[in-house]
């Protein structure tokens, strides 16, 4: 057991340090999505007003709470490609031929790119007073957490892709194809009120859905009213748990049967 | 001479001075992708405290021994003993004694020497004073102990490479498997390198297992296993295979080097072979033959090269297939 934490503890200060110690991904992992919130939310406020929600909630701040997980989004791909070429020519051919298990691999992983994520929902927080949303002590606890698990979960998604494509642009290209869509059909973008009837029952069976609208709670907590959440709490929570811990099981398996050769 | 009687004779030798079964008891291995056959019923044994080279050209083979050596792939035929434990079976308590070399870096390039080293510990479970210790001595080995802060990145490929085998040594494997660890090296560093798996050898007591295709690091093994289209066509000591083949060999570079080798056929009875457009002949006692071969066709030779026999030679010899050609010819 004490091998176990001491190697995945050891992966996932792996993760962090040569995170930082690249600046430019840094950056462009914080500039992309704040470059998104400030041009459509910018752009859509005065011609798009979220429907269901109370007199003054423009689209900036309906829109904060999905620009999160599109953050969230965003860094578990970055964070996650570097497996794909790691295992054939880098770091991860020499965690391959020690003494670990492919799960503890993963779970220092996916570890690892969860707190990078939190590192930067981190800086979301601090800013979204700036986006009009007033923070309490409950709130930032409540949407760290909830940022956690979806990290969790975006990351291990990226992880069982990564172990099992072979090429790093092919990784990119199933990742954006499979994750955008499960963004934008999640609530982040648009509300699901007033969509057409397929589209909400899309939305309905996406487990990222559940996520979101958690995170939406967590963010207005100190002012409900605002958070254009439509599901209740609890089973949002557990839905969003449940969706984190199957992912990061299949990216366990995934692993596991990885072919190195 | 087949490749079979060079294979018997130095293994049935060597078995005899140990009187102890092998660090690597490997029998019958086979490796497929799909319909390719990689290896083919591989059969060899290495004793403990040697330093043997798999020498062969690209496609040949080694580089899937390589990876099922170092629990990379699995067995999917034939079976392998390593360090007393299955191959197969065991492979944790055969990766714990177990060092690995790889052919592309392993090294983290953002993270320091250190970080590299204190992370491959960590996944061996050595921690706190032992793992300073470890990684101390390791440094000091390699003569790398100015270097323990500097980003891996900025190291030059030779500094680099000492470093991979810093990392796969500091958990003190008692067999060192290596993937053309000469890889990208100048001469010198690739020599420098030859040196430290001696010295290893020499003061560890450590087992190393490489593949190369380079002919001096081949020749610096106590043994070699030559690889050729996924079979094992030779297994003896380098300058044991050298005799094998007979006598000098006379390389004769010519305008028209079919027709000299026509008219070489013609006058002195005397087959050759054409490698890579240069006629080739084996030949017991070369120089009488050398200044023959001048007398005769002195107008026609551009150039002549009389030599002892190379393990490339040796390689032509067994194969009938010229060592870097068939490079091309897999690729």
């Amino acid at each position: 057991m004490r091998e176990i934490f001491l190697q995945a503890a050891t992966l996932w200060q792996r993760e962090i340090v040569r995170f930082i110690r690249q600046p430019i991904r840094v950056m462009s992992a914080i500039a992309t999505p704040l470059v998104f919130w400030l041009l459509l939310g910018a752009g859509l406020q005065a011609s798009f007003k979220p429907s269901g929600m109370p007199a003054g909630i423009g689209y900036a701040q309906y829109f904060y709470p999905g620009v999160i997980v599109l953050m969230l989004l965003f860094t578990a791909i970055f964070a996650t490609a570097s497996t794909v070429d790691d295992r054939r020519q880098g770091f991860l051919q020499g965690v391959l031929v020690a003494p670990i298990s492919r799960a503890t691999i993963v779970l220092g992983q996916a570890l690892g790119c969860t707190t990078l994520s939190l590192m930067q929902g981190a800086i979301f927080l601090a800013m979204a007073p700036l986006a009009g949303i007033r923070l309490s002590l409950e709130a930032i606890v409540v949407s760290a957490a909830m940022m956690a698990v979806i990290a969790l979960a975006m990351t291990s998604i990226g992880l069982a892709m990564a172990w099992r494509t072979e090429s790093t642009q092919g990784f990119h290209a199933f990742m954006n194809m499979l994750l955008l869509p499960i963004w934008m059909l999640s609530g982040a973008v648009f509300p699901v009120a007033g969509a057409p009837a397929w589209f909400q029952w899309t939305t309905r069976l996406n487990p990222l859905t559940y996520a979101v609208d958690a995170l939406r709670r967590g963010l207005y907590l100190a002012e409900p009213a605002s958070s254009g959440a439509t599901m209740p709490m609890g089973s949002s929570v557990a839905i969003a748990i449940a969706f984190a811990a199957f992912a990061f099981i299949l990216a366990t398996r995934v692993a596991r049967n990885a072919s190195t050769i | 001479m087949s490749a079979s009687t060079i294979s018997n004779r130095s293994q049935t030798a060597h078995d005899a001075i140990r009187g102890e079964s092998g660090v690597i008891e490997a029998r019958s291995l086979g490796f497929r992708y799909g319909d390719r056959q990689a290896l083919d019923d591989v059969t060899f044994s290495i004793a403990r405290g040697e330093i043997f080279g798999f020498l062969g050209p690209n496609g040949g083979g080694k580089t899937t021994l390589f990876k099922l050596l170092s629990t990379l792939a699995p067995i999917q035929s034939g079976s392998a003993q390593m360090l007393g434990h299955d191959l197969a079976g065991e492979t944790r308590a055969v990766r714990r004694r177990l060092g690995v070399v790889f052919q592309h870096p392993s090294l983290d390039g953002k993270l320091t020497v250190g970080e590299n080293l204190a992370h491959h510990g960590h996944l061996y479970g050595i921690t706190g004073m032992r793992l300073r210790e470890r990684i101390a001595a390791m440094l000091e080995l390699l003569r790398l102990s100015a270097r323990e802060r500097d980003r891996v990145e900025t190291l030059s490929g030779g500094l680099q490479r000492r470093v991979e085998l810093a990392k796969a040594l500091l958990h003190e494997p008692e067999l060192l498997i290596l993937d053309e660890p000469s890889t990208g090296l100048d001469p010198t560093a690739r020599h420098e390198f030859s040196n430290y798996l001696e010295h290893l050898r020499e003061h560890a007591g450590v087992t190393v297992v490489l593949t190369t295709h380079y002919m001096e690091e081949a020749q610096r093994c106590d043994r070699i296993g030559m690889l050729h289209q996924g079979k094992l066509v030779a297994i003896a000591p380098p300058g044991e295979l050298k005799s094998e083949v007979g006598g000098d060999v006379i390389v004769i570079r010519a305008q028209a080097p079919e027709l000299l080798q026509r008219k070489i056929l013609q006058r002195f009875k005397l087959s050759s072979q054409l490698v890579d457009g240069a006629i080739r002949i084996e030949r017991i006692r070369g120089h009488e033959l050398l200044r023959d071969l001048i007398d005769a066709f002195g107008e026609e030779i551009e150039s002549v090269s009389l030599g002892k026999p190379t393990l490339e030679d040796v390689f032509v010899h067994l194969t009938g297939h010229q060592f870097f050609a068939s490079t091309a010819q897999t690729e």
